[in-house]
């Protein structure tokens, strides 16, 4: 029986034999990982012949994580996004709270097969580093976890949940001390520690096979999504949004789309406190092509090929790279990639929570202030889905504090916002 | 102008001529400033380094330790550049005509492009350059470039290379071939690995490149230990320890002056 839940590329839309997506992708690594490296690419194609492998991620996909995950329509947010029919991909519901442990299931069966007994893994957000932490739990893995030490504060809880699982976290003090110097520091332990741990690498970025890999891993996102779609809509949306930090979550979503021309794929890049301002991780805006991390891609950095700092207020889209399937995308065509700012996707973070009941991650709030931008667009007869890729209640804190919630007088601010809100509703569906 | 790859081929042969290994020391450009760089890549040679290894810092070093990423930290905050290091390979070179080359990660080359780095690495004198994370089978452009230029393409085999891909590797590199001691980042370690002299044999049973081992090595008693099996030692973070250790520059450069006597000493088996 073909596997429900994984469901790899399809043959012929695979990058090549080197791992390229046009120009883009490859392997950039140190020869001390080449047969690791390699090791993982053929366990890997292994494991996609193997209907046992099939068969047991299917049952975790169901049992544990919780797929399908719901698609869910939003008419009251929707009022604000043109008009048109706005549905929620609800990557937020599986277990663990985000998309992330879509890819960490497969990988951590794979390193079973592989008999290495250790897991690292960078993180940003701190999804990641507890979807990998989730699953050592559940398959008796030892793991460490290396998170940027900013990204160690503005994401605290999800650090007291790593612990809890049972994984050592590291606070990274190297470079920006966010994501992109997490993955130096996870780089550096696989090198000294390669013959017995495997690298949960986190998105679909580094070195081939990890962007074809991981993305197949999340592709069940996008093909649910379809179906739902049809199912609920009638027909294949306009619009498949999703926010872009490596870009897992939105080549996930994307990619049973790319055959159909008429979906317009639309990634959501973190433009910080504003492009112009030189404080943003907009990879795709306002970078050029380079090598960070394993792969050729577009990159932040300087005419030297320095990489320069990037910032969000986003920890899972504080990176300076992006997976390379993206840049391929980009630069044919089929994808297209906006910038949104802090302020639009914490203004879309809450427009979310007070007109449906849903507290997105900050990640997936730049998606939603996208979706605002290409509804209106659209116009009333639009049809978008969003890939709600997390929830919020790791960013709570910074949300707080963002929004004056722990002030004495919150409940006060909060009546006089909420007020102003449903005028702007009202003046924004008439 | 060319490149000075048959100088380092030359450098090599003439220590091989005595008995003894080649002694390279790494030291990163722009640290502790420009000009202190040049001085310690000179202070390296005078205390009896047969080859230097220039490092072109970069913000994302994801194959060195602490020791050098702290340096190399310090090197781009004094905004050190590409130039500099061009800089830094020509006077230490014209001061003491002895091989320099260039270490650096890939991004750096591929941005600043590769015909223009080969052309103005050349032009300085350099000798070559060692790219440890452009693996060999991303190498074609770089490799033809450098051939142009008479710059040798120093690649990296590690413990746990194949057989066959180490025959890839040597096949396409020239200069010598760097053999990693261990599996691990740059470092000071307490004993070289086993499995070092393992990997010089293998790699040597593929190629007739001298064959130089670096990563760990950091004192005369290792040298001498590995000079024992392979054609040079490479040291770098122990230079740059002792720089980082020192209380001011001029006690920093006579320190790498000598260590540079301490490990030249180890080469020639007498630590």
């Amino acid at each position: 029986m073909p596997s429900e839940y994984f469901i790899p590329d399809p043959e012929g839309r695979t990058p090549s034999a080197e791992g390229y997506f046009g120009a883009f992708g490859g392997k950039f690594i140190p020869e001390a990982l080449v047969a690791a490296v390699d090791e993982v690419a053929v366990e890997f194609d292994k494991a996609k012949a193997d209907p046992e492998f099939a068969r047991e991620l299917d049952d975790l996909l169901v049992n544990y994580t919780g797929r399908p995950s719901a698609l869910t329509e939003v008419p009251r947010f929707a009022e604000h996004a043109g008009g048109a029919r706005v549905f929620l991909k609800r990557e937020d519901l599986n277990h663990t709270g985000s998309h992330k442990i879509n890819n960490v299931l497969g990988q951590a069966l794979l390193t079973k097969r592989m008999g290495k007994t250790r897991v690292i893994a960078e993180t940003g957000a701190g999804q990641h580093g507890v979807a990998t932490a989730t699953a050592c739990a559940l398959f008796g893995l030892e793991c460490t976890i290396y998170m940027g030490e900013i990204d160690t504060e503005r994401q605290a809880l999800n650090v007291a949940r790593m612990r809890m699982l049972g994984a050592e976290v590291i606070a990274v003090k190297s470079g920006s001390r966010t994501l992109k110097d997490a993955i130096n520091e996870a780089f550096r332990d696989w090198v000294a520690n390669v013959d017995h741990t495997h690298y949960l690498f986190g998105t679909v970025a580094g070195p081939h096979p990890f962007p074809a890999m991981v993305r197949d891993f999340h592709r069940v996102i996008g093909v649910e999504a379809r179906r739902q779609i049809l199912e609920r809509a009638g027909r294949l949306p306009d619009a498949a949004i999703a926010c872009v930090g490596g870009g897992s979550n939105a080549i996930g979503l994307f990619h049973a789309f790319i055959p159909d021309a008429d979906v317009r794929l639309v990634g959501c890049e973190p433009a910080g406190h504003g492009v112009e301002t030189g404080e943003h991780a907009a990879t795709l805006t306002a970078g050029e092509p380079g090598i960070l991390h394993g792969s050729r891609s577009y990159v932040l950095q300087d005419e030297e090929g320095q990489i320069t700092e990037p910032y969000s207020i986003s920890a899972g889209l504080d990176y300076p790279g992006i997976g390379p399937e993206h840049a391929f995308l980009k630069d044919s065509g089929r994808g297209e990639y906006r910038a949104v700012t802090d302020d639009a996707a914490m203004q879309a973070l809450r427009l979310l929570s007070r007109t449906e009941g849903i507290i997105p991650a900050i990640e997936s709030a730049h998606a939603l202030a996208g979706a605002l931008e290409v509804g209106k667009e659209l116009g009333k007869d639009g049809l978008i889905i969003v890939n709600l890729s997390g929830r919020g209640d790791k960013d709570m804190d910074t949300a707080a504090r963002y929004f004056n919630l722990y002030d004495t007088g919150a409940d006060a601010t909060v009546a006089a916002d909420a007020a102003g809100e449903t005028a702007e509703i009202e003046g924004d569906a008439k | 102008m060319s490149g000075n790859i048959k100088l380092l081929g030359d450098t090599l042969a003439a220590a091989k001529a005595e008995g003894r290994s080649a002694l390279i020391a790494y030291l990163p450009a722009g640290f502790p400033t420009v000009d202190g760089g040049i001085a310690a890549v000179k202070a390296a040679f005078d205390g009896g380094a047969d080859v230097v290894e220039v490092g072109l810092p970069h913000s994302d070093p994801v194959l060195d330790g602490p020791v050098i990423q702290t340096a190399d930290d310090i090197a781009l905050r004094g905004g050190v550049k590409i130039a500099d290091v061009f800089r830094t390979v020509r006077e230490a070179h014209a001061a003491t005509g002895k091989p320099v080359l260039v270490m650096t990660y890939w991004n750096p080359i591929d941005r600043y492009g590769v015909e223009r780095f080969t052309a103005e690495l050349a032009e300085a004198g350099g000798a070559g350059c060692i790219l440890p994370d452009l693996p060999v089978q991303e190498s074609a452009l770089w490799r033809e470039h450098a051939a142009k230029h008479d710059l040798a393409t120093v690649f990296v085999v590690a413990p746990s290379s194949k057989d066959a891909r180490l025959a890839t590797i040597t096949a396409a590199g020239s200069g010598f071939v760097y053999a990693a001691s261990l599996m691990g980042v740059t470092g000071t370690r307490a004993s070289v690995g086993a499995q070092a002299q393992t990997l010089v044999e293998r790699t040597r049973a593929t190629t007739d490149l001298p064959v130089c081992v670096g990563l760990g090595v950091s004192d005369a008693a290792q040298a001498a230990e590995v000079a024992g099996f392979a054609d040079g030692v490479i040291v770098g973070s122990a230079f740059v320890q002792r720089m980082l250790d020192a209380d001011d520059e001029a006690a920093g450069l006579a320190a790498v002056r000598t260590l540079a006597g301490e490990l030249a000493r180890g080469v020639r088996g007498s630590a």
